[in-house]
């Protein structure tokens, strides 16, 4: 059984990676565009992955734990490695920055109409969707995974309410958070979870049990370690010693 | 496209964007590592260690590659 804390922590994590875009899109849109379209959009966007979080927790409590585990720590295995290899080659080529730029709602035009304004609507919809529906993912099947549903959401929405205020509040910071970095230890974590449910869903026995969680991360840490400082000697064309 | 083959097209790329991403041999040398996986439990072989070598060096590989691409 994967503890409360693994899954708050590794859903946390997760979500504020795509939260990060998120607020970056929606505070752009709603700095340009005026607030209140904006606010409704964003209220929408929400809407659709509480149902889609609904919808699909629902579904997965339905299967028994066992295949549950093959089929959910496969998927978060393959998704997970993605994200490890995306940060390290971040990490290693921009270390701590965060993402930086301009806003991507910079150029928008001013709206100075009345009522519903349906270009701050969409903008803030499609921002909050395409960048939730992942974490939605991420945050039902590890939750399902783990048998700790609930704990899951709380860390997932957390996230993005934290990352959210601080988004609000000092709109400059939320760019300067070490995205790269988020990236790859979430990228770690769900190789690890990804690794030890798959394998336990075959049925294969680990040395040590649930004891050996900490093992694999240990490992893939290093590994990450280890592809960072590689990277960076490609990059500045040195060699291994021979 | 009329609208419902454009939806089921759009969501089929979302899925294999979110699942394989930018490197489909990963996720297929994990597909083969978990069939590999499943054949030696069967047969009452230690198989845990073959996912973990297959990350480490499918990451390798993948690293190398995407490096070179870039050069």
């Amino acid at each position: 059984m994967t503890g409360l804390w693994a899954v708050l922590i590794t859903t946390f994590l997760a979500s504020a990676v795509e939260a990060i875009e998120m607020v970056t899109i929606v505070v752009g849109v709603g700095a340009t565009r005026g607030w209140r379209s904006t606010v409704i959009g964003v209220a929408s966007g929400f809407g659709v992955l509480a149902v889609t979080v609904v919808i699909l927790g629902a579904a997965l409590s339905a299967i028994p734990i066992g295949p549950l585990r093959l089929v959910i720590g496969a998927l978060l295995l393959v998704f997970g490695l993605q994200w490890f290899r995306k940060g390290v080659m971040r990490v290693a080529a921009r270390g701590l920055a965060g993402i930086g730029g301009s806003d991507p709602q910079g150029d928008a035009d001013q709206w100075r109409g009345v009522g519903m304004d349906w270009t701050a609507w969409f903008l803030a919809f499609k921002g909050v969707v395409l960048e939730g529906l992942e974490v939605a993912i991420i945050v039902v099947s590890f939750g399902a995974g783990a048998n700790q549903l609930g704990g899951a959401v709380i860390g997932g929405v957390g996230a993005i309410i934290i990352v959210g205020g601080i988004g609000l509040l000092l709109h400059r910071t939320v760019r300067r958070i070490p995205r790269s970095l988020l990236q790859l230890i979430v990228g770690v974590l769900l190789t690890t979870f990804g690794t030890f449910w798959a394998l336990e869903g075959l049925g294969v026995e680990w040395p040590g049990g649930d004891a050996s969680i900490p093992g694999l991360l240990v490992v893939y840490a290093a590994t990450a370690l280890f592809y960072i400082t590689l990277e960076r000697n490609r990059a500045l064309g040195l060699r291994p010693a021979a | 496209m009329p609208p419902p083959f454009s939806w089921i097209v759009a969501i089929g790329r979302f899925l294999y964007n979110f699942i394989v991403g930018d490197d489909w041999t990963m996720a297929a040398a994990v597909a083969i590592g978990l069939m590999l996986t499943a054949v030696l439990n069967v047969n009452h072989i230690v198989a845990w260690w073959l996912i973990p070598l297959i990350v480490v060096s499918m990451l390798g590989i993948s690293l190398r590659r995407a490096s070179r691409k870039a050069r």
